[in-house]
């Protein structure tokens, strides 16, 4: 019974995520002084896609159309290891974190083949910078998560971020908000954002993950959409549980303003995207350096 | 019963090896007798490991034979059981694909000698794991190191190969000669080299000596970071089978000798785990930066071997450093994890080895960089590539990630205590850096040897012609494939394979060994079935989705560039470029850059090349002083015979004037 109320949070997930990039473009919108398109845009063109046929570079193999499928049973099986702030996630064992950074390594790695396999050099470029940068990211993502252990003394996701502000140190506190510095980095590098990658343009050159994607079509580019959309749900749901400092102590309240803090994360996203240019391809790894150091300064604080 | 069966094994291999070598010198019957007598020797040297392991009994077995210092003892404990699985399994595995890769050189190399030497060394690896005295160990190690000597040189006409060849042969005989030491020193005041006759050192500081000897004997052997030149040069030099053999589990009794000497030394001390861990640290990290680079594919999975034994010993550190803090799970996680790290590592690094020998048998080429498309003409071998690369970055749901897991918990279990010291936390966080970042470093790297070689269309001519590899190629890979899966997804079943030799190392009692890691391990076997379920579920939702759909084909969109061909497509070098920047400090990449141009450029070449910075920098110099010093000994020894009479004479009066005085 109790894990079928916690299936609330997946479910929550599943209908609600496409929704986020909605919410990040009508921020934007507001913020040029645009209309912008309607909230439900995505949902729209997920259903367009999901009704046309599909064309296959003669270069490409069963990889390539595997790639898609995998990704999104990927990312559905990792949100059920995510807890909405205080609410428990369905799934929680001891380490379900470092499974979680693997698994979503499973999806980058299918996804970088897919895109070798068009023979394209676009992809190849966009597929090579990917492998770059997520390899900062990891390690910045997992010592975040040392922090949070050592903060909180305890090994699975949910009981972190459960005690996190209600039964932590003042120290684990100021360390935690340090860590929102590091995580919203490797949230904007996990998803393809600005100030790392840019989602809204074809120009091939200057992007990641859009170029990996480029020959995708139809139900394929539908489910990779929608996987990147989970995606993002998945990092928003996760910073904000680490960041919110609020907890009621009622799992219920807890998953409601989870969910309201999910939504102002996509708020936060596009604020951020209006303000700031993509940065020079160069400059990124310092970025992520400057993640690594704030991290790192966090756990030095926690311990 | 059993240990005569273990005994009975090697003789078949000893005998039956060296009668191969007479039988049949070429052709057909030699490959088979060979690969006949391998299998017989695994099977008859697996059934009585496994019977151990199952039990959790140790056998002893001592020979009427004499041997200086000790006794002719040999004896299967679990520890020695888990090797011998390993060893006779991988062994028999890469025989029966041995069969199908000598083929190629049949009728002008001498395949019973190839043979005679593979069972050889099969035999001298299963003596070295059950040997329980300093000079028959000894003795099977040099077997061993000499018999993968041979090996080595099997095309010994080709000048690279004599050259790895003898870098092999130094590398061994240094170790060699450390071990010798380790085990005089460990001998003390009697002289008895039997293993249960030996006592731990008297003084803190002379375990400290022994520690360090062990570690570089054994290190050479494995391929601790600046002791691992041999190993880049070595495998790719070697066959295929025989480069699968050599790094999946060759180089693990370097492994294996540090887990049997260091319960010898006493009581761990702390600095003994943080040895381990920065070797595992410098191993791990250096190992995959310069697998990055290399284009040819044996010498980047030879790079990878010393990555892996870098997870290994992070393990083996938080398993001293747990010993050594008093605190028992951690030990035991980080040695749970390295063992199992060991079997893991033998099943995927020998199939990738087998996997790059069905490429090189297909192309007649191993530059990543000129293959391509294979996925199409060797779907069967791609296959079984892919599962190796995923599992060796340690991704679930397979093995690769089971062990990684455990060392990780470990590290993590280190940070969240409170109770742990500062030196705990810092030894906690370099180890899941570490991992964090091997992790990251390999998934580069083996998304870019597959996606190079496999995917995208061929780069060369030989690349387009490639055919699938025979059955006999391919099966042998199918078994290691599957096991890759299977260890992955029933992790916590093949965790009781490794748990009785966790037990016989670190005193732990048995029921609440199994109730603290079991519970562990069985989420991860969940939530891959979960994973499962998925992909089967979003695999139906498209099939009927697109079935109502038109599906058709067309060239791959460049853009709206019309004629692009395979030479414009990323290559491996380019895919791996912006790492290498990112790490050009210590991997020193050259680039060689040449335009011939007048009003328009004509032709341009480019090429990069990454040298081993220790080669580079600290072996050859070192050499070159050796080298300089053997030439002024040479005035010494020039070749005169009246010169050699007047040392002699020379010898002899300084002799009568000592003596007689």
């Amino acid at each position: 019974m109790n894990t079928l109320l916690h299936m609330l949070s997946w479910l929550f997930a599943i209908i609600l995520a496409p929704l986020l990039s909605g919410v990040i473009n009508r921020t934007k919108a507001l913020y040029g002084g645009r209309k912008g398109q309607p909230l439900f845009q995505a949902y729209y063109d997920l259903f367009k896609l999901l009704n046309k046929g599909a064309v296959y570079s003669q270069t490409t193999s069963w990889i390539f159309r595997a790639a898609p499928i995998i990704s999104l049973s990927v990312v559905l099986t990792a949100l059920l290891l995510i807890p909405i702030m205080g609410y428990r996630s369905v799934l929680s064992f001891r380490g379900d974190f470092i499974f979680l950074a693997y698994i979503l390594g499973l999806m980058r790695f299918v996804t970088v083949l897919a895109a070798l396999d068009t023979g394209s050099a676009f992809e190849g470029m966009g597929a090579s910078r990917e492998m770059q940068f997520s390899l900062l990211a990891e390690p910045i993502f997992l010592i975040c998560l040392a922090v949070l252990a050592a903060g909180t003394g305890q090994l699975d996701l949910s009981g972190m971020i459960q005690s996190l502000w209600s039964a932590s140190s003042p120290q684990t506190n100021a360390a935690t908000f340090l860590l929102t510095g590091a995580l919203i980095i490797v949230l904007l590098t996990e998803n393809a954002r600005i100030p790392v990658d840019d989602p809204a343009t074809h120009l091939e050159l200057t992007m990641i993950h859009e170029v990996m994607i480029l020959d995708h079509g139809g139900i394929d580019l539908a489910f990779i959409e929608y996987a990147s959309a989970l995606k993002l749900w998945l990092f928003s749901a996760l910073s904000i549980g680490i960041a919110l400092p609020l907890r009621t102590g009622n799992p219920y309240m807890d998953f409601i303003i989870g969910i309201g803090g999910i939504f102002l994360t996509a708020v936060i996203i596009g604020i951020i995207e209006s303000t700031m240019a993509r940065l020079r391809l160069l400059r990124l790894p310092q970025m992520m350096i400057a993640a690594a150091a704030l991290s790192l300064t966090a756990f030095i604080w926690v311990t | 019963m059993m240990t005569d069966t273990l005994l009975i094994s090697v003789a078949i291999l000893v005998l039956g090896g060296i009668c191969g070598a007479f039988l049949s010198s070429s052709g057909r019957q030699g490959a088979f007798w060979g690969m006949a007598v391998c299998l017989a020797g695994a099977l008859l040297s697996i059934i009585p490991a496994v019977n151990i392991l199952w039990t959790g009994r140790t056998i002893s077995y001592q020979l009427g034979w004499s041997i200086p210092f000790g006794s002719f003892t040999i004896a299967a404990d679990p520890l020695s059981a888990l090797f011998i699985i390993i060893i006779s399994s991988v062994c028999a595995i890469c025989a029966v694909y041995g069969v199908g890769y000598l083929k190629a050189y049949e009728g002008y190399k001498n395949m019973g000698v190839a043979w005679c030497f593979y069972n050889l060394l099969f035999a001298s690896m299963l003596l070295v794991v059950m040997a329980r005295n300093g000079v028959l160990f000894i003795m099977a190690w040099e077997g061993m190191s000499l018999s993968s000597f041979f090996l080595v040189m099997f095309e010994h006409e080709k000048p690279e190969v004599r050259q790895a060849g003898w870098t092999y042969m130094i590398a061994a005989h240094f170790g060699a000669a450390c071990l010798m030491a380790l085990f005089v020193l460990l001998a003390g005041s009697d002289i008895n080299l039997d293993f249960n006759r030996m006592s731990s050192p008297s003084s803190p500081f002379m375990a400290g000596v022994l520690f360090i000897l062990a570690i570089l004997g054994f290190g050479a052997k494995a391929g601790f970071m600046p002791l691992h030149v041999w190993l880049p040069e070595a495998h790719p030099a070697a066959p295929s089978h025989v480069s699968a053999v050599m790094s999946g589990v060759m180089i693990k009794t370097g492994i294996y000798g540090l887990l049997r000497i260091i319960p010898m030394l006493g009581p761990p001390e702390l600095w003994w785990g943080w040895t381990l861990l920065i070797i595992g640290t410098t191993s791990g990290i250096l190992g995959v930066l310069f697998a990055l680079p290399q284009h040819d594919l044996k010498r980047l999975l030879a790079y990878h071997s010393i990555e892996n034994i870098g997870i290994i010993c992070l393990g083996l550190g938080l398993w001293l450093i747990g010993t050594a803090t008093n605190y028992p799970l951690i030990a035991v996680l980080g040695l749970t994890g390295g063992l199992l790290h060991v079997c893991n590592h033998s099943i995927f690094k020998s199939l990738l080895f087998l996997g790059a020998g069905v490429i090189k048998h297909a192309t007649h080429t191993l530059d990543i960089d000129r293959l391509g498309g294979l996925q199409k003409s060797m779907p069967k071998t791609a296959l079984m590539f892919l599962i190796g690369a995923v599992s060796i970055c340690g991704i679930p749901p397979f093995n690769g990630f089971v062990s990684e897991f455990l060392i990780y918990l470990g590290g993590y279990t280190l940070v969240s205590n409170t109770a742990s010291s500062g030196h705990a936390i810092a030894a906690g966080v370099i180890a899941l850096i570490s991992l964090a970042l091997i992790g990251g470093l390999a998934a580069t790297c083996f998304t870019k040897v597959f996606g190079i070689i496999f995917l995208g269309a061929p780069r060369s001519e030989s690349a387009a012609q490639a055919a699938e590899a025979s059955p006999g190629m391919w099966f042998p890979m199918a078994i290691l494939a599957a096991f890759c899966i299977m260890i992955g997804i029933a992790a916590p079943l093949c965790i009781r394979m490794v748990l009785p030799a966790v037990r016989s190392l670190h005193h732990f009692p048995a029921a609440e060994l199994t109730a603290k890691v079991f519970p562990l391990l069985s989420p991860i076997s969940l939530v891959a079935g979960i994973l499962f379920c998925f992909i089967i579920a979003v695999t139906l939702v498209r099939r009927w989705l697109i079935s109502r759909q038109p599906v058709v084909t067309g060239p791959t969109w460049d853009c709206g560039y019309i004629a692009p061909n395979a030479r414009m497509q990323y290559t491996a070098s380019s895919f791996a470029q912006p790492v290498i920047d990112m790490f050009r400090y210590i991997l020193r990449p050259q680039r060689h850059f040449h335009m011939e141009a007048d009003d328009f450029p004509k032709q341009i070449r480019f090429s990069t090349h990454t040298f081993d910075l220790f080669r580079t920098c600290l072996f050859e110099p070192l050499f070159r002083l050796s080298d300089t010093a053997a030439v002024w000994l040479h005035r010494l020894q020039q070749g005169r015979n009246q010169l050699y009479i007047l040392y002699i004479a020379i010898t002899v009066m300084a002799l009568l004037v000592l003596t007689v005085r």
